[in-house]
Order: C-alpha cells, then structure tokens, then sequence
C-alpha cells in the first residue's frame, strides 16, 4: 500500500464521539489490546486524523503515528505500536529467505509460513503456544515476524486461512500492507 | 489498568529501522557503525561471530548467493542514490532576489528552498512569522513555486536561511537584485 514515500494530506481533529467508536472497533479488532488501549490513546486525548494518498485514513496522536485504515477496511495497527505490543495481536511467522522479499514490499506467500522457519498457528514446532492455538481465516489482520528476529517486520491481511494455507503451501498469503522501511513507516508528521 | 510497561525499541539512526533488519537495508556498513557508536551491548549482540553463522546455516546455499547478490544491488543503489542527492544538493542554490516593485517598495521572492527539503510552504509562514511581513508562495512562470515575502529583506532572509538552515552552505545561498521588469507592459 505504502511502496512509494508518501506525504501526509491535511490534518484534522477527530470528534470525540467519532474517537470513542475507533476506539470501540479497535478492541473489537483486537481484544487483547484492551489491557494497553489506556496508553496508546488515552480516553482524554485528542486524536487526529491525517488523510494520507489512497484514501488512507492515519489515526495519530500528536506526531506518533497509531492506526491506519483503508476507505473501511479493517482498522491496521502502525508497525510502532506492534513493537511496543508484540503480544496483543495474532501472529505468524516467515523464514529468513522471505524476510528480503517482504521488506521491498512484495505480497507475502505461502511458503515462507509453510517451511520449516515460518510458523502458522497450532505449528507442531511450537510448544508455548507463542503464535496462537486457533486458525485464522481469511481477511483477518496478522502481524508478521521473521525467523531470529524479535521485532514484527509487516501488518497485513490474510488472503487465505491459515488451514488452507497449511492443505496447499502455495499461493499467496497476505496482502502487504506496511512493512518495516515502506513510506508509511518513514512518514514524518510535522 | 494492567500495568504492562509498553516494550521499548530501539531505532537504528542510520536506517530507522529496528537494528535487527538493518542488513536488509541498503547501509549495512554505516548502520553496523552507528550502532556500535550508541548502543555498544546490542552491537556486540547482533553482529557476533556466531550470530553471522548462525544466520547464513538457515539458508541454501543457493538462496545464500542470491542474497547476496541481491543485498550487494540494493546497496550500490542505496549508494548511487545518496550519491545523486548530495550532488544535487551542492548544485543547486537558493537565490533571494529583490525585486523592485514600485520605486521605492520591493518585495523578495526566494528560490530553490525545496532543493534542500524543506516545505516551502512552511518556509514561507516561518519567513512570515520572523520578519512580521506578508509571505507566500506563488507559482512562477517557468514552473515551479517561489516564495514572496513583502518588503526588502534580503540581506535578513540571508541571514535567516544560512543561520536555521545548517544543511544549506553559504555559498549556495545567493542575493541578487532584479531591476523591474514593469516596462513589458
């Protein structure tokens, strides 16, 4: 969504009223992130909205950069806000070959989830339950990590459930939708 | 309210990125010295001996080449393209003009900020701000935009531009002065 370096369009306040049903679809999206909503944005704050090219809607608080949404898709977490809480959204896992293609922007396949160092929910190699005991189906938002590395390197939705995905390993796998370096993640909000 | 400290991340300085991605970019070399410059543990970390094999043994060996290839194309590119801005940088220059615009009134249109990276547009409210006068950007004839700042200031917007502006050389900064160009019509 975010290949080319973008800049930011105008910049307004966002009604509280508008603010309270973001905030509402947001733990709706992401129900573990309700523990942490208190400190991404807090009730009292004002939020803006930064219109971005494509009908991006960015949500930010002062210049840091919260939520994006596309027209009315499902509302996407900024890759900073993933950093700060790994924990709270659904996660997969890629292999290294794949990290290179992911971070010039390309569509996520299958593979790089299906082979040995990817990871897809209910994976037999992992025990702790570290990337979620249910499948996802498709259009649901993932957060994408790579093989040895900590931080998530891309926020997307999945085209195809995770079951599927495990039945036939190929394909496509996720819409990229900002990655680690795209132009959303290089935005500077003035 | 959980009390769940939010994790805290370290950007590299180089690249932006989280310094674990930081040899997928195209800088590896400058990110690698930065890092060790600030963050002396995490250097030690993530750029160990057995860190680097441990990361080439994930791999083919096939796949290892054509990363490599591929991460050697994307820093000459990284290289080739700062390259090209910084030669811009040093051609280009920011021309303040004074323009007379009715014997003894003039008005001082500067030129070429946004070669710098600067928004002009900001420019032109902070020129407006400082110098308590009327600033805007107006488009001029041969494309592009310009600002226009009421009043002979250009020995002040000089100053101004080469005093804020660090990434600006003097000597690119130039003050010329324009005899009217009235009698066209």
């Amino acid at each position: 969504m975010f290949k080319k370096d973008i800049s930011a369009g105008s910049k307004s306040k966002v009604k509280s009223s508008a603010q309270r049903g973001i905030r509402a679809k947001i733990l709706e999206q992401y129900p573990k992130l309700e523990e942490h909503i208190e400190e991404i944005m807090p009730k009292k704050e004002q939020l803006d909205l930064v219109k971005l090219p494509d009908r991006v809607a960015l949500y930010t608080l002062g210049s840091t950069p919260l939520f994006f949404q596309h027209m009315d898709d499902p509302i996407l977490p900024h890759l900073t806000i993933v950093h700060k809480y790994p924990d709270a959204f659904p996660r997969l896992r890629i292999d290294r070959g794949a990290i290179r293609f992911v971070l010039s922007g390309a569509t996520l396949m299958a593979p790089g989830l299906t082979s040995p160092g990817g990871r897809l929910p209910n994976d037999p190699e992992d025990p702790e339950g570290r990337y979620g005991k249910e499948e996802l189906e498709a259009g649901e938002v993932v957060v994408i990590e790579a093989e040895g590395k900590e931080t998530a390197c891309m926020v997307g939705v999945l085209t195809v459930g995770t079951a599927e995905m495990k039945k036939t390993k190929k394909g496509q796998a996720c819409d990229a939708g900002h990655y680690l370096g795209d132009g959303l993640w290089g935005l500077t909000l003035g | 309210m959980a009390e769940s400290v939010p994790k805290q991340i370290t950007y590299c300085g180089v690249c932006s990125l989280p310094p674990e991605y930081c040899e997928f970019g195209g800088t590896v070399k400058k990110c690698e010295d930065w890092l060790k410059e600030h963050h002396p543990s995490l250097h030690g970390k993530l750029y160990s001996q057995e860190a680097i094999e441990q990361n080439l043994s994930t791999l083919s060996l096939e796949a290892q080449k054509r990363a490599e290839k591929d991460s050697q194309k994307k820093a000459a590119k990284a290289a080739a393209s700062e390259a090209r801005a910084q030669e811009q940088r040093d051609n280009s220059k920011v021309l303040i003009k004074r323009i007379e615009r009715n014997k003894r009134k003039y008005v001082t249109a500067v030129q070429g900020l946004e070669a710098f990276g600067l928004d002009i547009k900001k420019v032109a409210k902070d020129f407006g701000k400082k110098f308590a006068t009327g600033s805007s950007v107006t488009k001029i004839p041969g494309g592009g935009e310009e600002i226009t700042v009421q009043g002979d200031l250009s020995d002040d917007i000089y100053d101004y531009v080469v005093e804020t502006y660090k990434d600006i050389p003097e000597d690119n900064v130039e003050c010329i002065e324009d005899k009217k160009k009235k009698a066209a019509g």
